[in-house]
């Protein structure tokens, strides 16, 4: 980073809300590299981190049932839920598998006729619409055994959210990357536009992020704001047309609970109406209780990037990957774990 | 059974086991024997680069040879799934003769069980293996300040090759194991240099985790430069692709060394056309495992936690 950078008259805030730049921020070390004046703060990137403890417990009131197969991306096995976790289930006799795609489970779901097979889908814009096409192709096959348990999120709302915030003053954000090659810079342009922070989606190369933050910092030191997209190299203005209508045709925006920050308004993702033969929630219909997060748990806060890790009581001691009390320790792309095992 | 024994005998025929006692008779002109013991159970069976039998083989050989013993013996001991093809067992036998004559090994003891459907999957082996420490040969198992730390090639192929090969990811050209046996090149190590302190094979748990267990075992510090590890590129990108960190994942044919400064060039030469200098130990941050990353900042490199798992997004 150039000198004209570094003379910076006040601390500024860079959040990036993606897991992905969590642990590519980590991993790299650049936050020793960066001027005192530059903090970076983890938002609600991370899909596993942010899914609510009440999907958590539907999740696995599902799995409890007779002749059901769950499926899940390994992330989440090992979420703590009000009760335990699918992990813990698995041991305890439940038929609980890990999956690399949704794809992966309706194939399951076809091996095993007499079985209800459910997938728990959980993740941004990146992996909604590989889902939508599962639904479709299920559909289209005519598998009647196949469900899909939504936990999908929008970042767009979430990302509105921390910029008015009141809590937190953010200077800029690191954008997602690869949530950007789906949705396009232009859904960024009203964000930056209202709240006058600037947006730099970036890559995940350590060249990326060091951009990333550079065009940030200009941003902010020359006074203006916009969207800027660092990651040309897959990122167009419009997006991914094929992605955006297969999302489009199978979900519907809803209001969602995350994890630790309470209900935003239109930011999951509902299966539609015309597939909601395929929808776990209407097959299973499961209730389950208003969550209480564990006691001395900060996660909500460290989404939020009003808390570090360092900041939470637990942290390093109750709290350890091996012995999870918040998702943020136990996903591979948590703030929390990141913290732990990179140092801070 | 008497008959799959007897195809075993003839297959692996030398003149200790051909006795077929209950116990093999070895003569070793030895005062330090290295002695040890892995059992296999990858999954799938075959996979580009190698097989299990190859594999139970190249892993306790070169198991042997990180204690600077030269191997001589093993045991091969099976267990299969009943309904197993006879062509897949004759297949893995093959591919373990093959890796015990290139080692310059001899299967000289053996069993076969048979276990019912569902109770394995297909066949998994143990061997153990025995092997001599010739005079001032012998590795220790504490590295010295100073030393530097090299490493014979690249990192993180087996892993990936078994799990591109066991969820069919389909990622072309398919990565391949680097499944082999060193006991040569590390015999030529121990010629090349006495002042060798350690050799370790990075297997499960990859680079990290062994360098994690020396530093701490040793209350060393050990520092690695991340742009030094080599690492193939199709290897790195499918590390990439599932967001798997390199330094985690399973080797099956490469091995570390830590040697004094001044020996480190010839031993370097030793290990081979794709040996690489990748740190040095370090009295500061005793026990721990520092990593200097490509921007030139500096971290942490723990101990796994916990396995890796594919990212979600």
């Amino acid at each position: 980073m150039s000198p004209e950078y570094i003379s910076i008259m006040k601390t500024i805030k860079l959040m990036e809300v993606c897991g992905t730049h969590t642990m590519a921020i980590a991993r790299s070390g650049i936050k020793k590299l960066l001027p005192k004046e530059v903090e970076l703060i983890s938002g609600p990137g991370c899909p596993v981190c942010v899914t609510s403890q009440e999907d958590i417990d539907k999740a696995l009131k599902i799995a409890g049932e007779e002749n059901v197969i769950m499926t899940t991306f390994g992330d989440m096995m090992r979420v703590p839920g009000s009760s335990g976790s699918l992990d813990r289930m698995k041991t305890e006799g439940a038929d609980v598998r890990v999956v690399y795609s949704s794809a992966d489970a309706l194939e399951i779901a076809e091996k095993n006729p007499s079985k209800r097979v459910v997938f728990m889908g959980v993740g941004f814009e990146t992996t909604s619409p590989t889902v939508a096409a599962t639904i479709i192709e299920a559909k289209k096959r005519g598998v009647k055994n196949f469900f899909v348990l939504s936990g999908f999120k929008v970042i767009f709302p979430a990302l509105e959210a921390i910029a008015g915030s009141k809590e937190l003053k953010v200077n800029g954000f690191i954008c997602p990357g690869h949530v950007s090659v789906i949705t396009g810079s232009a859904p960024y342009e009203p964000v930056v536009k209202k709240y006058v922070i600037p947006c730099v989606i970036t890559g995940f190369e350590d060249n990326d992020i060091i951009k990333g933050v550079t065009r940030l910092v200009r941003q902010i030191k020359r006074g203006y704001a916009c969207v800027e997209v660092e990651y040309k190299r897959a990122v167009k203005r419009s997006g991914n047309a094929k992605a955006k209508k297969l999302i489009k045709k199978v979900f519907e925006q809803a209001d969602s609970v995350w994890r630790g920050i309470g209900k935003i308004e239109r930011s999951g993702l509902k299966i539609k109406k015309k597939y909601e033969d395929l929808d776990a929630e209407k097959e299973f219909n499961v209730k389950v209780k208003k969550s209480v997060l564990p006691k001395g748990c900060v996660c909500g806060k460290v989404l939020q990037g009003i808390k570090t890790p360092r900041e939470c009581k637990l942290f390093g001691k109750k709290c350890t990957p091996r012995h999870p009390v918040g998702p943020c320790m136990v996903s591979s792309e948590g703030t929390c774990a990141a913290y732990f095992r990179y140092g801070s | 059974m008497h008959e799959l024994v007897e195809d075993m005998r003839l297959k692996f025929s030398n003149r200790i086991l051909d006795e077929m006692a209950d116990a093999a008779e070895l003569r070793v002109d030895a005062e330090r024997l290295a002695f040890s013991t892995d059992s296999y159970v990858v999954k799938p069976l075959f996979f580009p680069g190698g097989d299990i039998g190859k594999l139970a083989v190249c892993g306790t050989v070169n198991d042997i040879s990180m204690k600077g013993a030269r191997p001589l013996y093993l045991s091969l001991a099976f267990i299969l799934e009943e309904g197993l093809e006879f062509s897949v067992l004759g297949r893995v036998a093959s591919s373990i003769k093959q890796a015990a004559r290139e080692a310059n090994v001899k299967v000289v003891t053996g069993d076969i069980k048979v276990v019912e459907q569902g109770a394995c999957d297909g066949m998994f082996i143990n061997t153990s293996g025995i092997g001599v420490i010739e005079k001032g040969k012998g590795v220790g198992v504490k590295p010295k300040s100073g030393d530097l730390v090299l490493i014979n090639g690249g990192i993180a192929e087996h892993g990936m090759a078994i799990l591109n090969a066991r969820e069919d990811l389909g990622f072309k050209p398919p990565i391949k194991s680097d499944c082999a046996n060193v006991n040569f090149e590390a015999q030529k190590c121990l010629k090349a240099s006495e002042k060798i302190s350690v050799m370790r094979d990075p297997t499960r748990g990859g680079l990290a985790t062994t360098l994690n267990e020396i530093a701490r075992s040793s209350n060393i510090g050990i520092e690695i430069s991340e742009k030094d590890i080599p690492v193939k590129p199709a290897v790195g990108k499918l590390c990439d692709v599932l967001g798997f960190d390199p330094l985690y994942v399973a080797n099956e044919g490469k091995f570390v060394c830590f040697v004094s400064e001044e020996d480190a060039s010839r031993v370097k030469k030793a290990m081979g056309p794709g040996a690489r200098l990748i740190g040095r130990t370090t009295t500061r941050h005793k026990g721990e495992v520092r990593l200097r990353t490509r921007i030139g900042s500096t971290r942490i490199l723990p101990m796994l936690e916990s396995d890796q798992l594919p990212r979600i997004c």
